[in-house]
């Protein structure tokens, strides 16, 4: 019966629509329904803290010079026992992320000596006007479990006057 | 008799109900169309406007109406606004002739017939109707002063054109069945026995013809995205636009009342449902449930086929019509007719069941021809 075989290729088109009705669908019903990122997911941009409260990073500004679309701007300030940020002499008084500039490459999470910058998991990126896609220090510092480990800290004089990099480890996904 | 106020008034509220079933019907298609189409895709489709998107074409129809709407620079203005009014009535008028429940129902103290105008020649009216709708899509295309639209109006009069005569053929073969113009006729006479079953080949040939004439997939060239843009309505936005979306709906759900009426009995009950409780004779409502049913199921067809079979070349589309389906349709209607002649000579309706055997043996035997041509074509090219 090949001179029916058209026909029969034709029902057999139909007949592979007919059997997808039947599976179940693929989507995700977004917003209540997320779905798990990747461990290596390039999302919003976050600034570690140290265990105890203390902000990582230095106002080294080498995120800001690793960065290829020139969306970072650090203005770093010194630290003094009294007002303590970060570890070492200088904090950054000034992080600016430009999210609309930002193309989440991730050099800046390889650039950071500190590792105090990295790349989260939040893509939930939208905002009405551009003066609000510029994200500031207080917007991505992370938060802290305790209020006296809130930054600016009175820390003991001469412990942190130190070099402020600590030993890297190897990356880990 | 005209003096009657109460038959004017029952001449309007039978309009109204048929003018309202038919824009509901159309909202809630879109809605339908959608569902089952993401469900073939493997998606759900659209559910976040009310319970299971159950809004959703009210959210559409406001879109729509808010939308700007633009006349390109050169268009006739006045056939541009009127090429959507002339594609958009035929296709509610169309469904006038339609019953959509059966004659004589005891209602508000009166013998009410559930079709809007019962006349005896029904199926002539129906044809006539169905090939006015093409001149507004031919207006359009012309009138908007683009080449996309006028191309896709010249494919849509072209289209029509050449499988409107296989669609007047298949009308011929229900005629002669039921002997009688009078949709009511047919249907009645399609209580013991769905034409679709005395004439499977016709009915199928209907089918594919219905597809052609509302411009659906895999015969829709007028509006062939990838090649024309949009075709006919490229030009069009807001509300003349929404007006070109109802007609083409509208008149999918017409033609498969149409198709309902003609092979598949109609608002009359299953045929193995005759004499039970279930029977339209019992209780009048059934019918226009039996009718919805049956249209539910065909226009499921047609969004099946639309999600399945790719769209067809225009010269094969164009060859299709004038060397297959035409001669096959001629065909079909004189076997019918031989049949029908053979019954009543012979003073033995069994006879009527040569009509399916003979039939079928015709379309396998126009699908094995079809198959021989394609494959000595494949032979010259090699």
């Amino acid at each position: 019966m090949s001179a029916l075989e058209p026909v029969v290729e034709l029902v057999r088109g139909l007949w592979t629509t007919l059997k997808m009705m039947v599976e179940k669908p693929v989507t995700y019903q977004y917003p209540e329904e997320k779905r798990e990122v990747r461990p290596r997911f390039r999302g919003r941009h976050i600034l570690r803290r140290y265990e105890n409260g203390l902000e990582r990073c230095i106002g080294c500004s080498l995120c800001a010079a690793a960065c290829p679309a020139d969306a970072i701007f650090v203005e770093a300030s010194e630290n003094t026992d009294e007002q303590r940020f970060s570890p070492g002499e200088r904090y950054a008084s000034t992080y600016e992320i430009n999210m609309i500039r930002c193309i989440f490459c991730g050099y800046c999470e390889d650039a950071c000596p500190t590792e105090a910058i990295v790349l989260g998991d939040n893509y939930e990126l939208s905002f009405y006007d551009r003066r609000s896609s510029i994200y500031t220090k207080d917007m991505l510092l992370e938060p802290v479990p305790a209020l006296e480990m809130l930054t600016p800290q009175k820390t003991e004089p001469g412990k942190y006057n130190r070099r402020s990099v600590p030993e890297m480890n190897d990356p880990q996904d | 008799m005209l003096s009657d106020w109460t038959l004017w008034l029952e001449w309007l509220i039978k309009s109204l109900f048929v003018i309202f079933a038919l824009l509901g019907g159309f909202a809630y298609l879109t809605l339908y169309e959608r569902r089952a189409l993401a469900r073939i895709q493997s998606r759900i489709g659209p559910n976040r406007a009310g319970w299971q998107g159950i809004l959703q074409p009210i959210a559409d129809a406001v879109k729509l109406i808010f939308k700007e709407e633009l006349v390109p620079a050169k268009a006739d203005r006045i056939l541009f606004f009127w090429a959507p009014v002339i594609t958009m009535v035929p296709s509610i008028i169309l469904a006038a002739t339609i019953p959509f429940g059966p004659k004589n129902v005891p209602l508000f103290g009166r013998q009410i017939s559930l079709a809007v105008a019962d006349i005896n020649v029904g199926v002539l009216y129906l044809m006539s109707i169905a090939s006015i709708a093409v001149y507004g899509i031919v207006l359009a295309g012309w009138s908007s002063n683009n080449k996309y639209a006028m191309l896709g109006g010249l494919r849509s009069s072209a289209q029509m054109i050449s499988y409107e005569l296989s669609l007047g053929l298949m009308f011929v073969t229900a005629i002669i069945l039921a002997d009688s113009m009078s949709l009511y006729e047919i249907v009645e006479k399609q209580s013991s026995m769905w034409f679709a079953i005395i004439q499977p080949v016709g009915a199928l040939i209907f089918l594919i013809v219905t597809l052609a004439e509302v411009n659906r997939a895999p015969f829709d060239m007028p509006e062939a995205e990838q090649e024309l843009t949009a075709g006919y309505h490229s030009e069009y936005s807001g509300m003349k636009f929404a007006l070109f979306f109802m007609a083409e709906y509208q008149k999918m759900i017409v033609i498969c009342m149409i198709a309902a009426t003609l092979f598949f009995g109609g608002y009359r009950e299953f045929w193995f449902l005759q004499g039970t409780i279930l029977s339209v004779d019992r209780f009048w409502w059934l019918g226009p449930i039996y009718l919805l049913i049956k249209v539910v199921v065909l226009l499921f067809f047609m969004i099946w086929v639309r999600a399945t079979w790719p769209r067809i070349r225009y010269d094969r589309l164009m060859s299709f019509g004038w060397k297959i389906l035409l001669p096959l349709s001629l065909a079909i209607a004189f076997i019918t007719a031989a049949g029908v002649l053979l019954a009543e000579d012979l003073n033995n309706p069994i006879w009527i069941w040569t009509i399916p055997i003979i039939s079928v043996f015709v379309g396998v035997f126009t699908v094995v021809m079809i198959y021989r041509e394609l494959r000595r074509k494949i032979y010259e090219r090699a």
